[in-house]
């Protein structure tokens, strides 16, 4: 199929038809979602309607922006006016926002086409879409496999052509690590890059909104469209974006990359191998190899998960039956929010609730949150140094390839493991991506991270423009 | 008055007030819906009231703006500050956290002066949002307990508030009563809030305890709903006394949360305070610092207008009146003040021009300052008595403004010259010579009879005044 | 960092969050939040007293919106979303044992 960037430039030159576009997409829905299950919804007719809307304006002589006809799967945790939005949670299932995320609008004043909200762990917590109160999504490359987490709908929803580009957010590795497991691009930018207004919070201080598409230009393309300062999230940065999908094709040339010497072990050799090869490929193509070290790296899963949880005890409180979503009745208000709550949040949801409501309690703050967020100060502050010495940082994006379903069986821990690589850049707040770079075990695709230092995302779009050009 | 108020045996009451304010905004403090009392229900909904999931506060600016008037106003420190969640479950509180701020408030450590000048210590003045409102049905009539169900309004939720809070520093229901006014007043004339307690825009709680002299603070009892001013001094009078009884009776207070009732004049338990909630504060992550800038600060405090005791303390310099007289009190209170100052300007008295202000108009006077000074002035020239003087503003309130001459000519008021009134004066103490005679001896009574004397001769339309001016020139 | 969460501690923290969790609820969360708190008590290792604390990635101030009103949403297809709704306004059951 073609990328996002010839779509556009074929509509808008009126080549192409975006209805044809739309059609194309959805024949690939049709054969291959029954086994994947990438989208809670398919928004098959308003799809159509968004691309007749295009080719008539394109018909006109109106240009209707540089993502014109391209299908786009939106993550269920963005508000979309009218249309269901679900985090995957029983609790919101049938809820209908009143309003569109920033990001929801700036995609349709750049004509891109939504083409349906797609699976993800409940309100974004896990690492495989298993956590999904609607059934889990299967990875489009092994369908006994998960395609990651928590954004799994829409990284597997790119791989399986069903959208030329997708939406996740990321809180600790929720768009790279599926990225990595489906073997497409990832993003998760600066914080405070994209708008977070209408993205549905899970850890307010970690989320981030970002692209997944086949390629880094396509990626590119995205995040210069939903880039950009927005009066309606006060973290959202208040400076001009360079364009990225300008500085792709510029080279490493004199780039210098660094290499975690004190990298938390416990990746498998098949990807630390990929990795390796990766350092190889930019040596290669210009840049200049440095040791850094960043000795809290180690540190960040534990300030994560004290953190995220405790954000998200606080953000998940205000689903209490009372004005949206589901309700059980109960005799009494606080009965009625019990089993509420009880009967509308899965395991997971629940377990990190009681984590987070735990770390910020009273008599626990100081030994839980409050030391974690010292925590972060330490990672951050490393990460600022070692970007003195290099321009971005190459580690592995996950532990390992896709998993099988049920291989973490019931141990949180062994799961929140997959985030460790991952989890820092959240904490810093500094730009991080997956690109895939060849495959590992059983021919599975394998993710090299690309992180770089606050608003650095040049930098990053380099080299990783320079990864995927050594394997392609 | 004694510091005991009335207390029985030598207890000591010590007082701090809890006042929440609602700001005089067009929107709401973290977003754009109307702030406005009185709307249809949940009209004034937007995502960020309600709670919507995506939703984030951005903060008003001019919310801030107001917060930090009131703070100068309070001679506090304004500080660079942080926003906290308090996370809560009420059907009432949309997100289940309500944004405030904790441990780093806008304005901190100032005081509020007492018309007497006792300082009362403002301990800190800090912004957080309202809650939506909770209305009761079925049950024994609108009370919380026994009632069937509930609905919610959110248009409130988001209004936002200024807290203040005093230290402990109030020693008599009468205080109490003076600090709230007093606060009220500075909340007016800063044009923060419309502070109107019955109608909620200006809520108090009291944390009331008492104590032997010498000994250590007792357990505090916070007291809510408290909705006028009168109902402050009753509720306090009342708590202390509760707790003075426990205690003499060798009871102990309990640390809890009462309700005051209006009808039965008496507190009741709300809820123990021993089994608090766990409010969880963290730093609200959807809000950045707000830290003022100095130049900011100086535009704001350049532009406050003069306060309360400013222009008590002005008023009573021009008249004469003490600063803390009620006349000085109320018509201050009444926003009359300028007014009354501009009688002077024009030419008229001021210490005149008080004592009709004050009695003609419980608001805005509306007539010319410049027909006011004439009236005073023929009034101080013993053109016009009191009474006359009265009735020629009736008259002018009733045609908006006038010319006093005019008038009192119209009503028959004509001047009595002062040599008609020298030879009313004269013809009087001819004629009571006994009252002339104990006057002279010193006797203050008789200068009733011959005052009265007068104002017969002149079928009521001499000065009385004048009249004793005159009676005191003639005795020497 | 210290002993073992206790299945009391756990199920008054569930009270807080408003769960209802089942007794095997309960026990099981006992388990897996003392397993995550043993492994999280690696950062006692490190050194933090004189470490700022960093609630925020990015460090902005002084964010304002103008007070200036703008469109809210609209009531019926607000009240059409709740679980139950009358007269305009959001309906609850009997409010008890709740904090005012």
């Amino acid at each position: 199929m073609a990328s996002a960037l010839e779509i556009a430039a074929a509509v808008r030159a009126g080549s192409l038809k975006s209805v044809d576009v739309v059609e194309q997409h959805l024949a690939a829905i049709a054969d291959r979602e029954p086994e994947i299950h990438a989208f809670n919804l398919v928004l098959a007719d308003e799809a159509r309607a968004r691309a007749r809307e295009i080719d008539d304006m394109v018909a006109a002589g109106g240009d209707p922006g540089p993502l014109a006809g391209v299908p786009i799967a939106l993550k269920d945790n963005m508000c979309t006016h009218g249309i269901p939005t679900t985090c995957s949670s029983k609790i919101l299932d049938g809820w209908k926002p009143p309003y569109d995320a920033t990001i929801v609008t700036k995609l349709a004043a750049a004509g891109a086409v939504v083409i349906g909200k797609t699976n993800l762990d409940e309100f974004a917590m896990g690492s495989s879409t298993e956590n999904s109160a609607f059934g889990p999504t299967r990875n489009p490359h092994d369908i006994s496999r998960v395609p990651g987490g928590s954004s799994g709908g829409s990284a597997a929803a790119v791989a399986a052509g069903f959208a030329s580009l997708g939406l996740g957010s990321d809180t600790g590795g929720s768009i790279r690590q599926p990225a990595a497991l489906c073997g497409v691009v990832g993003v998760k930018p600066t914080y405070g890059y994209v708008s977070r207004y209408g993205l549905i919070a899970f850890a307010s201080s970690l989320d981030q909104i970002g692209p997944f598409a086949t390629s880094v230009a396509d990626a590119a393309q995205l995040l210069d469209v939903i880039g950009g300062h927005d009066p309606m999230d006060s973290t959202s940065i208040p400076v001009a974006h360079p364009s990225l999908v300008d500085v792709v094709d510029r080279g490493v040339e004199g780039l210098r990359v660094g290499r975690i010497t004190d990298l938390p072990e416990g990746a498998d050799p098949d990807v630390n191998e990929r990795v390796e090869l990766a350092f190889d490929a930019l040596r290669e193509a210009g840049a200049k190899i440095v040791d850094v070290q960043v000795p809290a790296f180690t540190f960040g899963l534990t300030a994560y998960y004290l953190i995220a949880p405790a954000e998200a005890s606080s953000n998940l409180a205000r689903y209490d039956g009372v004005r949206y979503g589901l309700r059980v009745e109960a005799p009494d208000t606080n009965a009625m929010y019990g089993a509420t709550r009880a009967a509308g949040f899965g395991d997971e949801v629940k377990r990190r609730i009681m984590l987070g409501t735990y770390a910020l309690s009273a008599g626990y703050y100081d030994a839980y949150y409050g030391k974690a967020l010292k925590v972060r100060r330490l990672i951050h502050d490393e990460f600022v140094r070692a970007y003195e010495h290099a321009d971005v940082l190459l580690t592995p994006a996950s532990p390992s390839v896709a998993f099988p379903f049920g291989a973490k069986g019931d141990n949180p821990l062994a799961m929140y493991l997959c985030d460790v690589y991952t989890i820092p850049a959240n904490l810093s707040g500094q730009p991080g991506m997956s690109v895939p770079f060849g495959t590992g075990a059983d021919g599975l695709p394998v993710g090299v991270q690309v992180l770089a230092g606050t608003l650095c995302e040049p930098d990053m779009f380099r080299a990783a423009a320079a990864l995927e050009r050594a394997v392609s | 008055m004694s510091a005991r108020d009335g207390l029985p045996g030598d207890w000591e009451l010590v007082v701090g007030l809890e006042v929440h304010v609602e700001l005089a905004t067009v929107t709401k403090l973290f977003s754009a819906s109307a702030n406005r009392f009185g709307d249809e229900p949940n009209t004034n909904i937007d995502p960020v009231t309600l709670g919507l999931p995506g939703a984030l506060p951005v903060l008003n600016r001019q919310a801030v703006e107001l917060a930090m008037r009131i703070g100068l106003a309070l001679n506090c420190t304004i500080q660079p500050c942080t926003f906290h969640r308090k996370n809560y479950f009420y059907p009432d509180m949309a997100k289940a956290y309500q944004i405030s701020q904790y441990d780093q408030p806008l304005n901190v450590d100032g005081f509020l002066a007492l018309p007497d000048g006792t300082r009362i210590g403002i301990e800190r003045a800090h912004l957080e949002e309202d809650t939506g409102k909770s209305t009761h049905f079925g049950g024994a009539g609108g009370r919380i307990h026994g009632s069937d169900y509930s609905l919610i309004d959110f248009n409130r939720a988001g209004v936002p508030l200024v807290e203040i809070v005093s230290r402990p520093d109030i020693r008599t229901a009468e205080q109490a009563r003076q600090y709230v006014t007093e606060l009220r007043g500075i909340l007016l004339a800063v044009g923060a809030s419309d502070a109107k307690m019955e109608e909620g825009s200006m809520r108090v709680d009291a944390n009331v305890s008492v104590h032997q002299p010498d000994t250590e603070l007792g357990t505090r009892c916070e007291i809510k709903n408290v909705n006028s001013v009168r109902s402050i001094g009753r509720a306090i009078e009342y708590e202390a006394r509760r707790q003075i009884d426990l205690l003499e009776n060798g009871d102990r207070v309990r640390q809890e949360t009462r309700h005051w009732d209006e009808n039965d004049g008496r507190t009741h338990t709300l809820r123990s305070k021993e089994d608090a909630d766990d409010y969880r504060y963290f730093l609200e992550p959807d809000l950045v610092p707000v830290a003022p800038s100095q130049e900011w600060i100086a535009a704001i405090r350049s532009a406050l207008p003069m306060l309360p005791a400013a222009r008590r303390t002005r008023l009573a310099e021009a008249t004469g009146v003490a600063p803390d007289s009620e006349a000085a009190m109320v018509v201050v209170d009444r926003g009359q003040d300028e007014f009354v100052l501009s009688v002077g300007e024009a030419g008229g008295d001021v210490a005149r021009a008080l004592v009709h202000v004050k009695e003609a108009w419980a608001d805005s006077p509306t007539v010319p300052a410049g027909d006011l000074a004439k009236l005073t002035t023929m009034e101080v020239g013993g053109k016009l008595t009191a009474t006359q003087a009265k009735a020629v503003v009736a008259e002018l309130i009733s045609n908006g403004g006038g010319d006093p001459e005019a008038i009192a000519a119209a009503k028959g008021f004509e001047a009595m010259g002062s040599d008609a009134l020298d030879s009313l004066v004269d013809q009087a103490i001819a004629e009571n010579g006994e009252a002339w005679a104990k006057f002279c001896a010193g006797e203050g009574k008789a200068m009733g009879a011959l005052v009265g004397a007068v104002m017969k001769l002149s079928q009521g339309k001499a000065d009385g005044k004048s009249v004793t001016a005159l009676l005191n020139q003639r005795r020497g | 960092m210290s002993e073992r969460i206790s299945q009391d501690v756990v199920a008054k923290v569930a009270r807080l969050a408003r769960l209802d969790l089942t007794p095997a609820e309960i026990e099981r969360t006992t388990v897996q939040l003392g397993d995550m708190l043993e492994h999280f008590a690696d950062i006692d290792a490190l050194d933090l007293d004189d470490v700022e604390p960093m609630a925020q990635p990015y460090a902005l101030e002084n964010v304002f919106r103008d007070d200036v009103i703008d469109d809210g949403l609209d009531r019926d297809e607000v009240l059409s979303a709740a679980p139950a709704a009358e007269h305009g306004r959001f309906r609850v059951p009997p409010i008890i044992g709740l904090d005012v």
